[in-house]
């Protein structure tokens, strides 16, 4: 039941109120650090109003952190990210849900425990894979044994090597597997009435003809908040990239942000230039806010599915 | 167009058989119903005649080709579903077209079929709107021209009209035995409405348990009902059963407080046998008390508008009598019932099944008034 008194009402306005402050006072003090010009960043007490350097401290932040490459890098793996993840989400919930056989709870179960393994956890094995991603490969032949018998018989030394450090690949491809999805498309697939999936067998559609032809379509609410968090998601990413990223032509955003935040043992004796800190972190915010922004009315559709 | 054979087919989940060695033959061209309460297995052997369910033995053959192993789309079976299961993201056009465009069929074609079968089930108007702005009836017709298009030689029901009101439903029921007449494929058509049995079958198929309890025209079925169960399932407001033992000497059944109701003609079959007697409430006669059959006690009378059901009870059991007269009884009033003895069907009471006597009787008599 839904209680509205004219004193509720105040009352949780006021709770709602103070959420926003909370959650809003820490990015307008972004916003006023980067307006400001470095005399003024360092004053104390610290200003409250914003300053006229705006756009000088964001021009020197663009230009300091090299952003337009790293842009675009990161729009790359962004988008290969949010492709990939969305892809595979969708035939993975589709294989899950649709076809009756016995390892389909199995692998659900699979999907859904990596859920507790991020990247964070398993980032050494994973660093490892990345360096050679045929390793796998190579042990399964050195254990079997194939690798010495390929040697003996032909003289070639089995060394199979991959490397994906310093690449957009091994960027993304990590990135890519994602048990949330999988999830959400799975809720998404089990609402699908039984009927639905029968009438498309009498017209004589096929599996992949189903998916593409009547799935997909319905889906494509799902399609926007998964992109939708999954940008973001992966624009933000920071401790990936760090580790396999040593080229800076292929440096991503967060990383370089991280660079532009003075620290104490970067510093030595040189002042914080925290105004170009906070203009870069404002450039880095656009994207992902207009992103959410746009796609708001799809995400929301999405994750309570009442578009159908 | 093409004959179904139904041949032993049985279907079980993990644990129970859900349909017990079913056989049918179902001629080409003919509209059979399958008619019988929810979990009977009537849509469950749909569902294989379809291809929607896998046969765990027996064998299903349409045209004289056995199907068991065949996909849906290769069976030449099209199907109208209970909730319509209509694509809701395609125009009606689409969903019309849909089967043809998975076929491969040349799009100008395909939209000149999916326009003159919309105009035949009366949705000419209607091909650029979405399933979700039609009305119930309307995404009932899209359903029907769907499966109307394909041209199909197997046209199988799921409960079509269980989702429409009431009056959408006469209505509907009169618009699909017209389309069976003019496009004569061989149509299955599962309910659990009597009435839709009634008045679409050609032949009626009525299940229970997972069997076949009788297969018949709805005449066959209504007069000469085969077992208890048919007859108290078929006819509204149900059969009325009084149980009672077989008295040869007074050509009679006496019932448990030794009433006699007398028989038009005997059974073979032993004195004292125990039996069922069925007859239908239309064919109960009041009188006054003493004057009929038995004597039985006015329980309410539920007023019908052409007619009226009086409820009566006749030691403890539940009689139900339908009336055009406007008997003026209070409840609790005295009253006796005629049982007309040509009217009456006779059951075995251990197993179940019709006496064949009464059919007999019955025949003669519908021969003679057919003869008037």
């Amino acid at each position: 039941m839904i209680e509205r008194t004219p004193l509720l009402n105040v009352f949780t306005h006021l709770i709602l109120l103070s959420g926003v402050i909370v959650m809003l006072f820490p990015m307008y003090l972004v916003f006023v650090a980067a307006s400001l010009s470095l005399k003024d960043v360092s004053a104390i007490p610290p200003h409250i109003l914003p300053g006229d350097q705006l756009w000088v401290n964001m021009a020197a932040a663009w230009e300091k952190a090299g952003f337009g490459e790293k842009f675009l890098n990161t729009f790359i793996v962004a988008f290969g990210v949010v492709v990939g993840k969305i892809t595979l989400a969708c035939i993975t919930a589709f294989g899950i849900v649709f076809f009756d056989h016995r390892l389909r709870m199995p692998i659900f179960w699979c999907v859904f425990i990596t859920l507790m393994l991020p990247l964070e956890v398993r980032i050494v094995p994973t660093y490892a894979v990345a360096a050679n991603a045929l390793q796998p490969f190579q042990v399964l032949l050195d254990v079997t044994g194939i690798s010495w018998l390929i040697n003996s018989l032909s003289g070639i030394e089995v060394a199979l090597e991959w490397n994906l450090l310093n690449s957009y690949t091994g960027l993304i491809m990590p990135l890519v597997a994602t048990a949330t999805g999988t999830f959400l498309y799975r809720q998404f697939f089990l609402t699908i009435p039984d009927e639905l999936v029968e009438a498309a067998k009498m017209d004589g559609a096929g599996p992949v003809r189903f998916l593409r032809e009547i799935l997909i379509p319905l889906s494509v609410t799902n399609i926007a908040a998964l992109a939708t968090i999954m940008f973001v998601y992966s624009w933000n990413q920071y401790l990936w990239p760090l580790l396999v990223i040593t080229d800076q032509s292929y440096g991503m955003v967060a990383v370089e942000l991280g660079r532009l935040v003075p620290k104490i043992s970067s510093t030595g004796g040189e002042v914080a230039k925290w105004n170009i800190a906070m203009a870069g972190t404002l450039i880095v915010m656009i994207p992902p806010i207009l992103v959410v922004i746009f796609m708001q009315r799809w995400f929301v559709r999405g994750l309570i599915n009442t578009d159908k | 167009m093409a004959s179904i054979s139904i041949r032993n087919v049985h279907k079980s989940y993990a644990r129970e058989q859900v349909v017990h060695g079913v056989s049918l033959e179902i001629e080409n061209g003919e509209f059979i119903v399958i008619l019988g309460p929810s979990g009977c297995g009537k849509s469950t052997l749909l569902r294989m005649v379809a291809g929607l369910e896998s046969i765990t033995s027996g064998q299903i053959a349409i045209a004289d080709t056995v199907v068991n192993d065949l996909e849906p789309r290769e069976r030449g079976c099209a199907m109208v579903f209970q909730n319509y299961a209509l694509y809701p993201h395609m125009t009606v056009a689409d969903n019309i077209g849909y089967a043809l465009k998975v076929a491969g069929t040349a799009k100008a074609e395909r939209l000149a079929r999916v326009e003159a079968t919309a105009k035949s089930v009366g949705l000419g108007d209607f091909l650029d709107r979405r399933p979700g702005q039609l009305s119930g009836g309307q995404r009932q017709r899209v359903a029907m021209a769907r499966a109307i298009i394909r041209e199909p030689r197997v046209f199988l029901f799921d409960e079509p009209l269980s989702n429409l009101d009431a009056k959408l439903r006469v209505q509907m029921r009169h618009e699909i035995r017209k389309i069976h007449n003019r496009i004569a494929a061989t149509s299955i058509f599962v309910t659990h409405d009597q009435h839709e049995g009634m008045t679409l079958a050609d032949r009626l198929v009525v299940m229970n348990k997972g069997t076949i309890e009788q297969v018949g025209t709805p005449t066959q079925i209504y007069n000469h009902p085969a077992t208890i169960y048919v007859a108290g399932f078929i006819g509204s407001p149900a059969m009325n059963f009084l149980s009672g033992q077989l008295s040869l000497a007074k050509r009679a059944v006496a019932l448990e407080n030794g009433t006699l109701v007398p028989l038009a003609q005997l059974p073979a079959l032993p004195e004292g046998h125990l039996v069922q007697i069925g007859i239908r409430p239309e064919h109960l006669r009041l009188t006054a008390r003493g004057q009929g059959t038995i004597d039985a006690a006015v329980d309410m009378i539920e007023e019908l508008g052409a007619s009226r059901l009086c409820n009566l009870v006749f030691e403890d059991i539940p009689l139900c009598l339908l009336t055009d007269d406007r008997p003026d009884l209070a409840p609790g009033a005295p009253v006796g019932v005629y049982l007309p003895a040509d009217r009456i069907h006779l059951f075995d009471s251990a197993s179940q099944r019709r006496i064949e006597t009464t059919l007999v009787r019955l025949d003669k008599r519908e021969s003679q008034s057919g003869r008037v």
